[in-house]
């Protein structure tokens, strides 16, 4: 932890509302700790905002350890900014150098319309999760766990898969804003557990139609979505979810 | 007051179920016609409103987040306890229940802690059928790993990231219900007041986060699992939306508060480096099983721990505790921790650090054992401070981690307000002045899951409960009141935002009622907790309007209720006489510097009821009684 400062140039993306047309605003963010996040260095800018009686700019955070999937910005172009495998809650600053100018956009898709500054309307995601992202079983009706062996193999894959954290970044990243990778590590994490089999092909189907329906493009392999996404979700469960979506379409009897 | 906890009579083992067998039902076909409010979807909220909804209830859910996956329960990483003995190493909801109530140093009701003992293989259950990738043996069994406070192991995992796993768990069940029409999702929501008509908890108003409406709901029960108040300290593992807001507010409408000053502060974090610090990140309790705590024998070494023999480092827990070793629970690591840094002995940039080394599980189990089991931990340590922990020893110290306290609750997990249900880190009511690792998770899906899914019935059964809508002038009142202090907060036009004062009150408490605590310190922190509400009214600023996205507005609101509480914490911990768990009082220590109890007069559930603006709170004890457990020392030696 050597701590050195550095002086950088914000252009920050400021809309009121969803209605309002945007644009952006150049700040200037001083003596910021190279140990700072991405967000502490904003929270510095902001503090400073308010304190001129202007409205700071509205990000999304809470957990600040990468967990939670609320942050999430477009910065300098990438999700997330430009550190593999990090969301922007876990972006230090120790990654920038003295006097770089950083472009700082809100997550854009058809799906997410902006709310203000760099707050999106992801609830889309959730609408998907609604329409079958889980096992169907009632509380108090679960057999002893043990009964049900996993091979350590495939609960790591599933494991894998359902570390996403649904910040939305694979959505931002992808030039036909697809929820592809969300859905396929959903499908992944679920049907390669014993337990998620039962229902495999109607959830397959279900989640499709529903991401079709909220606007959602369709993958075309540009695998913009792994590159950016913070937990490193593998582009193979969106191959598995075509399959289990072939699957479902040719070879059940689900409608 | 009469403090009634409605603890059944008869066996320990048998209270539960007798109790669950007594409590009247609500028949199938009307429980459509009853409306429950939950507030918080972490594991307890979640778990509450599928478990609710699968039995036919109307439920109306509230959360803070754009999505209820974001609850701060994501962010538990080590593990869920359960008393399954799959190792076969003696384990039992005997072991379990002992285990956690001497780790609490005896300040937690026996019935409650029994009963979420016997409850805790269920949940395994539970999870495992909902597709909770738990780590698994070759065989494909479900795998074990050693917590603190234990000897035996009985924590189940998912890599470093259990909460998120259980949290997506209870989520997808909860959205299958929201996906079948009997939960409604209110997201982006946060409580501003609740609403209790004729002593029955009503309602709440709410306020829509995006458009900074003031929105009312009624119902025949309101269900808090709002989580903990760990953000009172400012620097803390919470999440920045975690607060006291609901808690706060059902408190000022007449619920108790019980043990506000037991607050954990957990050995393992990530030191603090900086003023601008928005947060302190936690590395697992796990990794006290194969790591090893260290600073250097002699004072001003400022050698690389690399360069530093054996024969000059001070395993200080390991000498000090040789049966439980790096293992002993977190108040006993974290005040040990604290006694050498202030020793000097501590090392880092600010000396307020130690090492947490795992240096011999390399070497003894190789890269890819110790790869497996830490990765993502060693990643995330590696990501924030820009050292490998595979070639430097971590440095942590302690911090606000967990909060004991919280509203006070019957065997029904009801508040003294009828019709007020608590669950999870929001209520008070299992881990007594100190919580073990592993179960928090487990407490948040008992209640949510198996605990007030019968206890509710109870109440709706056998209660008289007029129709109230969200008309009812106790809602408008309400909403008045919160406009009257939204408005104030916007048009005080100062000089210091939100955080300012945050962080002011965050360094009077960790100071003065933080790891160890003292009378003149404690009445000290009174003082200046009560100057700087003054100076907050008088020279807050918040820019921007009441009826928008007003991100400041949130936080100023937040802070109003941390400067209240913390003055209930400070008059909490001086009127406990006595040193429990996380609660150190100088006064009251052993020669060896260990807690020392006063059970004659200390034994007792502080329980807080507010007398209304400037008065001070009058405390209830509700006493404890020991029936089925000795009252021991504790000792870890």
């Amino acid at each position: 932890m050597t701590e050195t400062t550095l002086n950088l140039k914000l252009k920050v993306w400021r809309q009121k509302n969803p209605e309002d047309k945007g644009h952006f605003e150049t700040y200037q963010a001083e003596r910021i700790s190279t140990d700072m996040s991405f967000l502490e260095m904003l929270d510095v800018v902001n503090e400073k905002l308010i304190l001129d009686g202007k409205e700071p700019i509205a990000f999304e955070h809470d957990c600040r350890e990468g967990i939670c999937g609320s942050c999430g910005a477009v910065v300098n172009g990438l999700a997330h900014g430009p550190q593999k495998g990090t969301t922007l809650c876990q972006l230090h600053m120790r990654h920038f150098k003295d006097g770089q100018t950083l472009v700082i956009e809100p997550f854009r898709a058809k799906a997410f319309p902006v709310l203000k500054d760099l707050v999106v309307d992801r609830s889309a995601l959730e609408r998907i999760i609604e329409a079958g992202g889980y096992i169907s079983v009632n509380t108090g009706s679960a057999p002893e766990a043990n009964n049900l062996p996993v091979p350590p193999q495939n609960s790591e894959l599933s494991m894998d898969a359902a570390a996403c954290i649904g910040c939305g970044a694979c959505v931002a990243a992808c030039p036909n804003a697809s929820a592809m990778l969300f859905v396929g590590a959903k499908i992944s994490h679920l049907v390669l557990l014993p337990q998620g089999k039962p229902e495999a092909a109607r959830r397959a189907l279900s989640l499709l139609r529903k991401m079709d329906e909220l606007g959602f493009g369709n993958c075309s392999n540009e695998r913009e979505c792994e590159a950016v996404c913070p937990k490193e979700i593998s582009i193979s469960n969106i191959a598995r979810f075509n399959r289990e979506f072939i699957k479902a379409s040719f070879g059940s009897t689900e409608e | 007051m009469k403090l009634d906890s409605k603890i059944p009579g008869g066996p320990l083992e048998s209270k539960w179920d007798r109790y669950r067998f007594e409590l009247k039902l609500v028949n199938p076909a009307n429980k459509r016609k009853f409306e429950i409010i939950v507030v918080g979807t972490g594991l307890a909220g979640a778990s509450a409103s599928a478990s609710l909804a699968e039995l036919g209830y109307s439920v109306k859910t509230f959360c803070i987040h754009d999505t209820a996956r974001r609850a701060h329960s994501i962010a538990a990483q080590g593990g869920i306890n359960a008393a399954k003995n799959y190792p076969g190493d003696g384990d039992s909801i005997q072991r379990l229940f002992y285990d956690t109530i001497k780790g609490g140093d005896f300040r937690a009701r026996e019935a409650n802690v029994y009963r979420l003992a016997q409850i805790s293989n269920q949940i395994i259950d539970q999870c495992v059928a909902q597709g909770v990738p738990f780590a698994r043996e070759y065989a494909g069994l479900l795998s074990n790993r050693s917590f603190g406070g234990a000897q035996v192991s009985r924590t189940f995992y998912a890599r470093g990231q259990t909460g998120q796993q259980l949290l997506l768990g209870a989520y997808g069940a909860m959205m299958r219900q929201v996906n079948a029409g009997r939960v409604t999702m209110f997201p982006r929501r946060d409580l501003v007041d609740l609403v209790v008509i004729n002593g029955q908890a009503r309602g709440i108003v709410v306020r829509n986060l995006v458009t900074g409406e003031l929105e009312s709901y009624a119902a025949h029960a309101v269900v808090l699992a709002t989580g903990g108040y760990g953000n009172v300290f400012y620097l803390s593992t919470n999440g920045a939306s975690s607060n006291v807001n609901a808690a706060w507010r059902a408190y000022k409408n007449g619920a108790l508060f019980a043990n506000p000053s037991f607050t954990q502060i957990h050995p393992t974090c990530i030191p603090v480096h900086g003023t601008y610090q928005s947060k302190l990140t936690l590395m697992s309790e796990s990794l006290r099983n194969d790591g090893r705590v260290w600073v250097p024998k002699n004072p001003g070494d400022t050698r690389p721990p690399d360069r530093i023999p054996e024969s000059e480092r001070n395993y200080f827990l390991e000498s000090k505790y040789p049966s439980f070793g790096n293992l002993v629970p977190r108040d006993v690591a974290s005040r040990n921790v604290k006694q050498v840094c202030d020793q000097g002995l501590g090392v880092g940039p600010t000396k307020y650090a130690v090492y947490l080394d795992l240096r011999d599980a390399i070497r003894r189990d190789g890269v890819a054992v110790v790869q497996k089991k830490y990765g993502n931990l060693f990643q995330m340590y590696e990501r924030i401070t820009g050292q490998s922990p595979w070639e430097l020893p971590m440095m942590i110290y302690p911090a606000v981690h967990y909060t004991m306290g919280g509203l006070w609750v019957d065997y029904d997990l009801m508040s003294n307000i009828p019709g007020l249900f608590v669950l999870g880190e929001c209520n008070f009511s299992d881990h007594g002045a100190n919580r073990l690792g592993a179960s928090a998770l487990m407490q948040g899906l008992a209640d949510g899951y198996f605990i007030i899914p019968y206890t509710i019935g109870g109440y709706l059964a056998g209660t008289r409960i007029p129709d109230v809508g969200q008309d009812h002038d106790a809602f408008k009142e309400s909403i008045n009141q919160v406009s009257k202090i939204l408005e104030r907060l916007l048009s005080i036009r100062g000089n210091h935002t939100p955080s300012y004062f945050h962080r002011e009150l965050g360094r009077i408490l960790w100071e003065y009622v933080g790891m160890s605590r003292d009378e003149v310190g404690m009445t000290k922190a009174k003082e200046m907790i009560s100057r700087l509400r003054d100076e907050f009214w008088q020279s807050l600023t918040v820019p921007g309007s009441r009826k928008d996205l007003n991100q400041t507005l949130e936080r100023a609101n937040r802070v109003t209720d941390f400067l209240e509480f913390a003055e209930l914490m400070v008059d909490d911990a001086l009127s406990r006489e006595e040193s429990c768990g996380c609660h150190f009082n100088v006064a009251f220590q052993t020669q060896e510097h260990e807690a020392l109890r006063m059970d004659e007069t200390c034994s007792y559930v502080a329980a807080w009821e507010y007398q209304g603006e400037g008065k001070a709170a009058a405390l209830h004890r509700e006493p404890l009684r020991f029936e089925y457990v000795e009252l021991a020392t504790r000792s870890y030696k």
